[in-house]
């Protein structure tokens, strides 16, 4: 497990960014509606960070173009993304945010092509 | 409605073609296109695009928008590297070219989208000479933008050129940009914020030329371009030239259709034309007297004018303010609004000396625009509330509304997480 942040320096609607190291995608931690969830950071249509997007209920909206893609999922549910996002299992214990990256090279899954 | 001819197979084509369906349009759908390529995304043209070296660099695939499947469920009847020539109102045709034979195409409704064309410089056209509007220009320049190290002057100062610049910048090409005005993007952003982009290339090692005009270019008697004289006399060398001095409408074509035309196709705020059967969308459309040249305006109006197509009067209007981004020298601007010249810009956050700071310009007390350079969080929170109002004018629960044709507003549910893998489009021969 990576650590992230603490508690407290990731509010309600808040999103932290961390970069892990040079080869592994920069990764999003969200908390929306007091649930956590960690994408990759990249929007998958353009190069735009979605730790900078709006949160609302289980969606982010990417900051450049308005992609939505779901938290739980990683999937877009409106255009112009097309190609769902990798999503991350975060945690939270002892006041403490951690993320374990999914394993390099996992796709995304298929089944998200919606 | 049985047959809706899309002239345009770009962004605001495509988008057209998706609300059709999203609308429920179950007849056949026609979409013309002038050029060869199915749609693809243009924004990285003069971006990463010309920057990735080959054969590592981006192609035609990865700027597609829109894959196999869906293509399969729009069940489209594809006209491409056809080029429209005519509309007849009266006999409900368009006349299409397709550089073998001309005929005209039945059609009950029509989406005029054909976007714009680069404005060019007169003269006979000479090697070396570039625009930057589609894949095959950006191909052409990428390729020769590689081939040594071009001495490149640039010719016009707004988005394009300045994006373009930023690009050669990045691959070490000496880069001029020459500039008419005495400083480039006044019009689009006021006198103090513009100053803030022109300085974005000095920083960089860009030389920014203001206040002359090009006065011809002169070849080396190959006809390859050696140099750009400026209206002051000054001979700028130039192994590349690219021109980047605006697009005009491709309305050409509707000359003699009896649709009014000025600077566009002329059209309320919801697209439609003075013949109820014809919408006009994107770079073409002039809505109410305003015509945008913005990604997100060609993804944003299609829906609306789809809307009243199908509806056959305007039931709907697009007004969500214009948006825009440019990626250039590293930093990311946006500007939603439409700031005017003498309005009041006063800084929110950040420091322009840093490039990075949010602004916003405000009239009579009121905010018509926010431009940020490298703040996107904080933008994306005041171009929502430019989107709704201002806090007053939200609904009960405070929450504000998702901008106009932003989420949702194009119902092609083709890509809904709800929708798995389902197509709502018709089956193929319908």
């Amino acid at each position: 497990m990576i650590p992230v942040c603490r508690t407290e320096d990731l509010p309600e609607g808040g999103a932290v960014r961390i970069e892990i190291d040079a080869t592994t995608p920069a990764i999003a931690v969200f908390r929306s509606e007091g649930v956590l969830y960690a994408l990759d950071d990249r929007c998958s249509h353009q190069d735009a960070s979605l730790s900078e997007g709006w949160v609302e209920g289980c969606q982010v909206e990417c900051p450049l173009h308005a992609a939505l893609f779901d938290l739980r999922t990683g999937r877009p549910s409106c255009l112009p993304a097309r190609r769902p996002v990798r999503t991350h299992e975060v945690t939270e214990a002892d006041g403490m945010i951690h993320v374990r990256p999914a394993a390099r090279g996992t796709a995304v899954r298929e089944d998200a092509y919606a | 409605m049985r047959t809706v001819t899309v002239v345009g197979a770009s962004l605001a084509g495509l988008y057209a073609a998706r609300a059709l369906r999203g609308e429920g349009f179950d007849g056949r759908l026609v979409i013309v296109g002038a050029e060869r390529h199915r749609p693809y995304d243009r924004p990285p043209l003069s971006k990463s695009f010309l920057t990735q070296r080959p054969p590592a660099a981006m192609e035609l695939e990865d700027l597609r928008l829109c894959d196999q499947d869906e293509e399969d469920a729009l069940a489209a009847e594809w006209h491409l590297g056809t080029r429209a020539t005519a509309l007849d109102t009266a006999a409900r045709t368009v006349t299409v070219d397709d550089g073998r034979t001309v005929r005209p195409l039945r059609t009950d409704g029509v989406v005029i989208a054909t976007g714009a064309v680069p404005r060019t410089l007169p003269g006979p056209p000479l090697a070396g000479v570039h625009v930057l509007r589609t894949y095959d220009d950006a191909h052409a320049l990428r390729t020769a933008l590689h081939d040594g190290t071009p001495r490149v002057v640039v010719i016009g100062g707004g988005f394009i050129g300045a994006e373009a610049a930023s690009s050669c910048a990045a691959l070490g090409l000496p880069v001029t940009v020459v500039e008419a005005a005495p400083l480039p993007l006044v019009p689009q952003l006021g006198p103090d914020l513009a100053r803030i982009c022109a300085d974005l290339h000095a920083g960089h090692g860009v030389r920014l030329l203001c206040g002359t005009g090009v006065a011809g270019l002169r070849d080396d008697g190959t006809g390859r371009v050696r140099a750009v004289e400026l209206a002051d006399g000054r001979l700028l060398d130039a192994d590349l030239v690219i021109v980047g001095i605006g697009v005009r409408p491709a309305a050409d074509w509707l000359t003699g259709s009896g649709l009014p035309l000025d600077d566009g196709v002329v059209c309320d705020a919801g697209g439609m034309t003075s013949v109820p059967q014809v919408v006009a969308a994107g770079d073409v459309a002039r809505c109410a007297g305003v015509r945008t040249e913005h990604w997100t305006g060609a993804t944003e109006q299609p829906a609306t004018a789809v809307r009243n197509l199908l509806a056959g009067s305007t039931v709907a209007r697009h007004e969500a303010p214009p948006y825009f981004w440019s990626d250039q020298y590293g930093v990311r601007l946006q500007l939603a609004g439409r700031p005017g010249p003498r309005d009041a810009v006063r800084i929110v956050e950040g420091d322009p000396g840093e490039r990075s700071f949010l602004a916003v310009c405000e009239r009579d007390g009121r905010t018509t625009a926010a431009f940020a350079v490298d703040r996107p969080r904080p933008f994306m929170r005041l171009r929502r509330r430019l989107a709704t109002g201002p806090p007053g004018d939200r609904g009960p629960s405070g929450t504000p509304a998702a901008p106009a044709g932003a989420p949702g507003a194009a119902s092609w549910p083709y890509c809904s997480a709800a929708s798995g893998r389902r197509c709502a489009g018709p089956t193929p021969g319908v």
